[in-house]
């Protein structure tokens, strides 16, 4: 099999990031392993998502039901939607084990939501740990280090 | 001064038996005779024992508008202070939490206080040598909150040195605390977790009406709770139900479940939904806890602890606890408009661990910034929050099940679960502790 080459990676990143911010959500949801999780900490450096509180710590199940709910017809606090815009920095692949297929890369981002007239910016690091699948690079970790991960935060509607 | 300072009969008349006035909830001058009046003559909660469990621990944070902090003495008591330099109103203690040993110390200039908050030093002090310096209020160090009580960990506080007890306060229902702790085997509780801390733009007694709110989760919550029973509905049969779709189904729940459940009432504001049942009542057993509550407790005691499964209660003005899951929210107000909240989570000492899992996953679900369920519910409050100011209606409206001779001052009364006389309860607490000691008028009956 061939090697996986550094953009290679680097693209998977900008191209995870860009599925979201046009909200194609379903297809973004895809890109998890069977057992992949969507984790955003409650405090830097944070080891424990189990038995520490998390702001997110989301299997494929709670991410169904999260881009379900946001497509519903009864979700009043998605009427009008939340759009968001992701800005990256270009990924450090900052660990890569080509023999098992698996991959680190850190990018910091600045990220913002809006909905109405608010909108708010957030600032902070994105660490993915990747897999390789028949071939193809699958999210087994998407790990959100948000700067202001223990302020006072208003609403969050989609992902960072 | 506006139309309601010092007159307690203008604000009475804004809670009718079953009608709210919507200045309740919009008018600044309400909000600031809240600030002075209401958080202080109520025993407000301030933090819980295990964050400050060695002398010279601290915890700051703030009691209505006012920062105050709480710190273990070093008799081992716990005293609430208020967080000021009597020099030049510096907020002593800086940081969340903390040890600062035996002493704060100011930033300024370094005038130093007692974990009582009495003066210790001064630098340079011969300055105030022939000045009357001892004579003035600066001398008596950091005001120390006079009535500070203590229960089963959970500490609150009176600002204002008169007033209620924290018993005639509380009565009967402090039942929800001692049920809460009761479910350690051994009989203690630890904050821990971190708390999630957010902000809605609304009034912060839209968040405390709501816990009692029983008619809205099946509208509201369709969208999140619905839309996880729908996707669990298609499981496999056999499949291991999630802890995650425990948590999320029962708020749709039927109206009658909800009306079974049932209400209970205590004087003063406080009272809970979830008297018979809850949706908290069908969580999957945790191996090995049942066994442990049953060698702490004997049989019939764990399973009378354990058959408690109280929803939502409100501790009048502004805690709200959940004993079966462990967690507690403060609505603390920072504008009439701007309420920030605290979702905090406890371990049961001596439980598995899995409870504590159990615990995280419900408050990072249910109650934070990212959880799909609050969401709808910060979108009807900051919808009403701006609604309100209409001028085409002026009254928010809580007839559901109103009985002109429903009890005022029972000890404690049960109703059925969709009745809005937990809302009407807390309302009327609210006019008697605004205008309680209040000077001017007194007609409308100031408590």
């Amino acid at each position: 099999m061939s090697q996986i080459t550094d953009e290679q990676l680097r693209t998977f990143v900008y191209d995870e990031a860009a599925l979201i911010d046009e909200q194609k959500l379903q297809e973004w949801e895809q890109l998890f392993t069977d057992d992949g999780h969507y984790w955003m900490p409650l405090t830097p450096g944070q080891t424990d998502p189990i038995l520490q509180g998390s702001l997110m710590y989301e299997d494929r199940m709670l991410l169904q039901i999260r881009i379900e709910r946001f497509f519903g017809k009864r979700t009043f606090s998605q009427q009008p939607h939340t759009r968001c815009h992701h800005l990256l920095q270009q990924p450090r692949i900052t660990a890569r084990d080509d023999a098992a297929g698996r991959y680190t890369l850190r990018t910091a981002f600045h990220y913002v939501e809006t909905r109405r007239d608010e909108e708010a910016l957030y600032a902070g690091w994105v660490t993915h740990e990747l897999v390789r699948v028949d071939g193809t690079l699958r999210i087994q970790l998407k790990r959100v280090d948000l700067l202001n991960c223990d302020a006072a935060l208003p609403n969050i509607q989609l992902f960072m | 001064m506006g139309r309601y300072t010092d007159n307690p009969a203008a604000i009475r008349a804004l809670v009718r038996e079953a009608e709210v006035h919507k200045d309740t909830y919009i008018d600044p001058e309400i909000f600031d005779l809240e600030m002075e009046h209401l958080f202080a003559n109520t025993w407000v909660y301030v933090g819980h024992a295990s964050q400050i469990p060695n002398k010279g621990d601290y915890y700051s944070t703030t009691v209505g508008l006012e920062p105050v902090v709480m710190v273990r003495h070093t008799d081992d008591s716990i005293r609430v202070l208020y967080n000021r330099c009597p020099h030049k109103g510096v907020k002593v203690a800086g940081e969340t939490c903390g040890n600062t040993g035996k002493f704060f110390r100011c930033p300024y200039h370094a005038w130093t206080f007692k974990t009582d908050g009495s003066l210790l030093s001064i630098p340079f002090k011969q300055g105030y040598e022939k000045t009357e310096f001892s004579c003035c209020e600066a001398s008596g160090g950091m005001a120390a909150v006079q009535a500070v009580h203590v229960y089963r960990d959970f500490v609150f506080c009176r600002l204002n040195p008169e007033g209620i007890s924290f018993d005639d306060f509380f009565g009967k229902s402090l039942s929800t605390i001692d049920n809460m702790v009761d479910r350690s085997p051994e009989g203690k509780l630890q904050i821990t977790g971190g708390v999630l801390r957010y902000i809605n733009r609304c009034n912060w007694k839209m968040l405390v009406d709501n816990q009692t709110d029983t008619t809205h989760p099946m509208v509201v919550h369709e969208s999140s709770a619905g839309t996880a029973a729908s996707a669990w509905s298609k499981a496999p049969p056999g499949t291991l139900k999630p802890m995650a779709v425990e948590v999320f189904t029962p708020f749709v729940s039927s109206y009658e479940f909800f009306a079974e459940m049932g209400i209970r009432v205590w004087p003063h504001g406080h009272g809970h939904t979830g008297v018979s049942k809850s949706i908290h009542s069908d969580y999957s057993a945790i191996p090995g806890y049942l066994e442990q509550m049953e060698a702490a407790y004997g049989k019939e005691r764990a399973h009378a602890i354990l058959h408690e499964n109280r929803h939502n209660t409100i501790y009048f003005p502004n805690l709200t606890m959940k004993g079966p899951v462990q967690t507690m929210r403060v609505f603390k107000p920072l504008a009439v408009d701007r309420t920030l909240v605290e979702s905090w989570t406890f371990r049961l000492v001596g439980a598995p661990d899995m409870l504590l899992e159990r615990t995280l996953m419900y408050n990072r679900l249910i109650n934070a910034p990212t959880s799909v369920v609050a969401h709808d519910d910060t979108e009807v409050y900051e919808r009403a929050q701006e609604a309100l100011h209409s001028r085409g209606r002026d009254w928010m409206n809580l007839y559901r099940l109103y009985d002109k001779d429903e009890p005022r001052d029972d000890p404690q009364h049960e109703t059925n679960g969709t009745n809005e006389l937990q809302m009407r309860n807390q309302m009327r607490a609210w006019a008697d502790f605004m205008t309680a000691g209040m000077p001017g008028k007194t007609e409308g009956g100031a408590a």
